[in-house]
């Protein structure tokens, strides 16, 4: 790597308590190269979703950055204003929510929801928006036709990659997904991370890839950082991080995976 | 299926339509299969598969436009109110969202007093008590803990715990589990699994175990059912089905489920759309004639 797309350095939050703070994400910091997946994984409550958020600084109260620096392309997002926040959220950092398929407005009709995004961002008129619409709902296989629908009446995982190619419209560096396959079947989740990997490859945007599925992670990402109790506890390429994980938490998370061929898992690791 | 024992309940070419026929959904069809004692049916498929719609036609949630279930030899009536209450105190189900099926106002010993004063009426004062505690402790929590605590306080998978203690108390024989560990983070997922493996023995329950992770399917269940589009495409014993898949979709079923051995960047794991989708239809199309492929294992006819 040269020069990393995304650089997070010592970052610390803390969600601030009555008495006590919470310590979510400890002195944690990893690099994203140019057109790189990078996973997290983690249980919940680890902090993965908390650093999610703080990339694009959508980090709500009582969570506050106590130090550390997000560095993308050598610019440290915390130091942006709100008017430089604004442009830069979702044109450089754009990200896919946890059950994303719901974030969609339900009253809206999906090519409205495009125009909301292409209007603020790049000034489009409808036309040129209908235009990018059309373009962007044929890049995840969705009928151009069908933009005039509303939610309801696409199914969950061509809401999923409607939200995909929403994110995608503004041509962002960087896509962070949050869990963002948890709620759909195996072969709707293959068919949309198989088209994620493939728009990757052909637009060069990087991932940043959050589950805790460790199984599907090992197959997507190029690099995976493991996370326990808000500290990177250790960072490897994909294939390392299977065939040889080198924490002891990492090595339990594999043992708590059941897998659908050979021995049913160790039996010793019971709760 | 084959089993030794008899089965304890049976569903007998059941069907379950919804709406009215220009929009008519068959969420079952024909769907026959039966829980044993003492052991384990997975009931695998994608969303919108049926999954759901059978554990609710168990639990007499929905009276099946067509067929019959067949408890303990006998048929399921409706009208008899006294056998109908005997139904469901036997049959129990824990479901998927372990947040939103405790109430969040009472505390667990509330949860769990209340259906022994309701269907076990031989207990009295101290022995309900005694009983909760006996509960608490077979599902491995600590009843001085735990007990006085309200749902809140209890993460995930201690709350299904209770869950779980509370079909036992009630002297459950056959439990529905839908999705019971979806929502559970991986590292107590095991822990539920092998709780609900140990009351299968110890306690000679039948489960029916419905998710779409046929990973998980593979660590508790003797039996598999795989559905689509509201039809059982494949079942048998599980391993016979896992190591050797004959339906298209439960190829394709189990080609999609994430094998950490495999990139995606291997042209072998790549899943043609074209292809998935001709899968799909040809699952679809009902075909009643099934096809035996070994001793338990049998596969839908694929229509053209």
């Amino acid at each position: 790597m040269t020069q990393p797309l995304l650089s997070i350095k010592n970052l610390t939050i803390d969600y601030i308590g009555e008495k006590t703070d919470f310590r979510a994400v400890d002195n944690v910091s990893f690099d994203v190269a140019a057109g790189e997946i990078f996973g997290l994984a983690g249980e919940s409550g680890c902090g993965k979703s908390t650093i999610a958020f703080a990339i694009s600084r959508l980090h709500k109260p009582p969570a506050l950055i106590r130090s550390g620096q997000i560095l993308l392309e050598g610019r440290d997002v915390l130091d942006l204003d709100m008017q430089a926040l604004r442009s830069f959220r979702w044109r450089e950092v754009a990200m896919v929510f946890q059950s994303a398929m719901n974030s969609l407005n339900p009253v809206l009709r999906v090519e409205a929801q495009f125009y909301d995004v292409l209007r603020t961002h790049q000034g489009m008129n409808r036309k040129q928006a209908r235009e990018r619409t059309a373009e962007m709902l044929r890049l995840v296989d969705i009928q151009p036709d069908r933009m005039s629908d509303y939610p309801h009446q696409f199914s969950g995982g061509m809401r999923q990659r409607i939200v995909i190619a929403i994110c995608l419209a503004l041509n962002p560096k960087i896509v962070v997904m949050d869990e963002p396959t948890t709620a759909l079947d195996v072969v709707v989740q293959r068919e949309i991370l198989q088209r994620v990997n493939e728009l990757r490859k052909r637009l060069g945007f990087s991932v940043l890839f959050i589950t805790h599925d460790l199984g599907l992670m090992v197959q997507v990402c190029d690099r995976i950082g493991i996370m326990l109790e808000g500290k990177l506890v250790e960072q490897n390429t994909a294939q390392e991080i299977y065939a040889s994980p080198q924490h002891d938490y990492t090595k339990k998370l594999w043992a708590s995976f059941p897998s659908l061929h050979g021995s049913k898992t160790a039996e010793a690791f019971a709760s | 299926m084959s089993a030794g024992s008899e089965p304890i309940l049976k569903l007998d070419r059941v069907s379950k339509t919804f709406g009215s026929v220009p929009y008519l959904v068959k969420a079952a069809q024909a769907v026959s299969f039966e829980l044993h004692p003492g052991r384990t049916l997975a009931l695998v498929g994608e969303s919108g598969s049926g999954k759901t719609t059978c554990a609710r036609l168990v639990m007499r949630e929905y009276e099946p436009n067509e067929g019959e279930l067949i408890f303990k030899g006998k048929p399921v009536q409706t009208g008899n109110t006294k056998a109908l209450a005997d139904y469901r105190r036997s049959v129990q189900m824990i479901f998927q969202d372990p947040f939103s099926s405790l109430n969040p106002a009472h505390t667990i010993a509330y949860h769990l007093r209340r259906p022994l004063q309701l269907h076990r009426r031989d207990l009295k004062g101290k022995d309900i008590d005694a009983t909760v505690n006996e509960l608490l402790e077979r599902v491995k929590l600590d009843p001085a803990l735990v007990a006085p605590k309200h749902p809140h306080e209890l993460s995930g998978g201690q709350r299904q715990r209770v869950n779980i203690a509370r079909t036992l108390a009630v002297g459950a024989e056959v439990i529905v589990a839908d999705e019971p560990t979806s929502m559970l983070d991986v590292s107590v997922r095991l822990g539920v699994l092998n709780l609900l493996n140990e009351m299968k023995r110890d306690l000679k329950l039948a489960l029916l175990y419905i998710t779409h992770d046929i990973a998980t399917a593979r660590y508790v269940a003797e039996d598999i059912i795989v559905m689509y589009a509201g039809q059982i495409v494949e079942w048998g014993n599980i391993n016979k089905v896992i190591d050797n898949p004959q339906h298209p979709y439960t190829k394709l079923l189990l080609s999609a489920v994430p094998d950490p051995e495999i990139r995606f960047d291997d042209p072998k794991a790549h899943l043609q759309t074209s292809d998935v989708d001709e899968v799909r239809r040809i699952s679809a199309v009902p075909d009643t004639r099934s096809i035996c492929i070994d001793t338990d294992h049998f596969i839908r006819q694929v229509g053209a």
